[in-house]
């Protein structure tokens, strides 16, 4: 299988062996083209943001005014906090100018003067990676004023790091671009969406790191190339990030749609002790878990694990075995969301504590049935009522796990259940062999 | 006590500054360059911050509160994170908060009495493939277990 975002060339990411693998060719043969046919050209390739919600990037792209006297920019989303992700920093650190020539291209495509790239503030030694690529493509005329001379264009941008300081809600579009502006990461309201008012009232393109890196790709082997890559509404390939009970997890880039059970037995080397797999949260910690019994067949792309009643999010998997006390899980996600709550809305301010609090009296014994109603009641307020997705992000894990695990649930809140052979019920294969074939 | 930056510190500010379209912008690079030179944030130095920016002081106490790598007050020479946060929890982390905490005394955000350490329980630090994980100032040791960590905590004079 090729690989796109995380080519398998070492030293990749030096700029002499880019440049060896026909770096910046790609910008060079885009930039011959006008920006409303690369905009086409990326809407047809089926490209989909790989920051969450899997829009469509050339769809994106279009919505941004041609004809406007005020600058246009492109953020780069590079704030990586959701719990289970680990993807971009791979890509900072093999393809650093990849992702360089991807920001030029689609400032090219949308008519943006100034991109800027956001990089949550822990990644230090990240953003020394990504500093000293940027330098260097600046040096080399690839990046900046020289450009026009470089590629022998009527244009040229540059490209900034903006370093955040340490808040997950930061990698909240409108939050992300208030940060840059300098203020408190605080969402705002839409719309205007940014493509109308975005940085400093300016329109604006906000895209994740992965979706930015894919684009030197789609315009060098063409957009049909990529759109018969994997599952066909949701090409390309992804960053599968596998954490949690496995044996070998890290960072894999796969074809859209493969099999989940695939990239947890085979991929990832199966399951600790050969344990049994109890719950699976496939994009990170903000979408809904999925029970060790529904994972037969589930397809890792954004309409397959929609199908299934989750989502694809950041392709952060995060695999949990049969000894998990889910309770802790859920109190652990439940807190996050509460300590990264900006607290601009009630609904998300005031419930994710209830939440929290809720969880926390269960885990002390003095939980009751109707708690768990309560919860999924509080989670159920939450949920579309808030400025942000934030709160969406905070109400389905709660709501989800409570709904699809509540025989543990019912453990917790009822001393009499004694549940003998621990999750029978969610009990599935612990080897590669697919379930069908033991059973033959 | 005063705080006034450094030449070359206000010569890195200045190139922070011509990122962007506005010198409020350059607020968050300012206040990590103020944080290196100084340890953490006072009263003064968010002074000297607004007055080299040529901004209201109060746009960067509105900033330095809301962001939780910022310090208002002086943390140890080491300052330990330990992410607690579903994929490391998964594979120990619990065992190593504690461990870290009994070791050192310490409990979050709390300094030690002769500086060297403080500790922090951090969220998801992005290294959840490599859990357990800890931090060191701004060093990522991945890949961990308790005596791993505490030969860490060790090696540290
Ligand atoms: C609370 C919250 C946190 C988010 N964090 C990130 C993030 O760290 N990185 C990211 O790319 N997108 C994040 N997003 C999604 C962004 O708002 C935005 O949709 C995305 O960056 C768009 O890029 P894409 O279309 O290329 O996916 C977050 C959204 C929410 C609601
Ligand atoms: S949903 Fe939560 S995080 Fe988002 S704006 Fe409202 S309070 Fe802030
Ligand atoms: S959960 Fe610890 S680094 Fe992500």
């Amino acid at each position: 299988m090729e690989r796109i975002v995380l080519p398998q060339i070492e030293n990749f990411n030096q700029i002499e062996v880019y440049l060896a693998n026909g770096g910046f060719e790609s910008a060079k043969k885009t930039f011959a083209k006008t920006p409303d046919q690369i905009v086409d050209e990326v809407k047809k390739s089926g490209l989909r943001g790989r920051g969450g919600a899997a829009f469509s990037a050339g769809l994106k792209w279009s919505f941004m005014p041609k004809t406007t006297d005020k600058p246009k920019y492109l953020c780069i989303n590079g704030d990586e906090s959701e719990p289970g992700s680990f993807k971009d920093r791979q890509i900072f650190e093999d393809n650093p100018f990849q992702l360089i020539e991807g920001a030029i291209i689609t400032c090219y495509a949308i008519g943006a003067k100034v991109a800027y790239l956001y990089i949550r503030g822990e990644y230090n030694k990240w953003i020394k990676l990504m500093q000293k690529a940027v330098d260097e493509a600046y040096a080399r005329g690839f990046v900046g004023e020289k450009m026009k001379e470089t590629f022998g264009i009527d244009f040229s941008c540059d490209l900034f790091i903006h370093k955040g300081a340490g808040a997950y809600i930061c990698g909240e579009e409108s939050s992300l671009m208030n940060s840059i502006e300098g203020l408190r990461g605080y969402p705002r309201v839409k719309p205007p969406f940014p493509a109308q008012r975005g940085l400093w009232g300016c329109p604006t393109t906000i895209n994740n790191v992965e979706t930015i890196t894919n684009v030197p790709a789609i315009m060098k082997n063409g957009w049909e190339w990529f759109s018969k890559i994997g599952a066909p509404k949701h090409p390309g390939t992804i960053l599968f990030g596998v954490s949690g009970h496995v044996n070998k997890p890290g960072v894999y880039e796969l074809p859209s749609g493969v099999l989940l059970t695939d990239l947890i037995f085979n991929v990832a080397g199966g399951v600790r002790g050969n344990k049994r797999i109890k719950c699976v949260i496939p994009g990170g910690s903000s979408m809904p878990p999925l029970r060790g019994d529904q994972l037969e067949g589930v397809r890792m792309d954004a309409e397959s694990l929609k199908e299934v009643g989750s989502a694809i999010g950041t392709g952060g998997v995060m695999v949990m075995d049969e000894d998990t006390n889910l309770l802790k899980v859920l109190i652990r996600i439940a807190h996050f969301y509460h300590h990264e709550s900006c607290g601009q809305c009630t609904p998300c301010r005031e419930g994710t504590g209830w939440m929290e609090k809720t969880l926390r009296r269960i885990d002390e014994g003095n939980g009751t049935s109707a708690d768990l109603d309560l919860l999924i009641s509080v989670a159920n307020n939450i949920e579309g009522n808030t400025i942000c997705a934030l709160g969406d992000a905070a109400a389905w894990p709660v709501k989800f796990m409570i709904a699809r695990f509540r025989d543990e649930f019912e453990k917790y809140v009822n001393k009499n259940i004694s549940i003998p052979v621990p999750n029978k019920v969610h009990s599935m294969r612990g080897t590669a062999i697919p379930l069908t074939e033991i059973q033959k | 006590m005063i705080f006034k930056f450094t030449e070359e510190n206000i010569k890195r500010i200045e190139t922070a500054r011509k990122k962007y379209p506005t010198a409020l912008a350059a607020v968050m690079d300012t206040i990590y360059i103020a944080q290196e030179q100084n340890g953490f944030i006072s009263n003064e130095v968010m002074e000297e911050i607004a007055s080299v920016l040529g901004i209201d002081k109060v746009n960067v106490l509105s900033v330095v509160t809301f962001y939780t790598m910022y310090h208002t007050k002086p943390m140890g020479k080491y300052h330990v994170q330990v992410c607690t946060n579903v994929s490391c929890m998964l594979r120990g982390a619990y065992e190593i908060w504690d461990g870290v905490k009994d070791k050192l005394g310490l409990d979050h955000m709390k300094v030690s009495p002769d500086g060297k350490y403080s500790l922090e329980e951090v969220e998801c630090m992005g290294a959840c493939g490599y859990a357990p994980m800890i931090a060191v100032n701004e060093d990522y040791f991945e890949n961990l277990n308790k005596e791993k960590v505490f030969e860490i905590l060790d090696s540290l004079k």
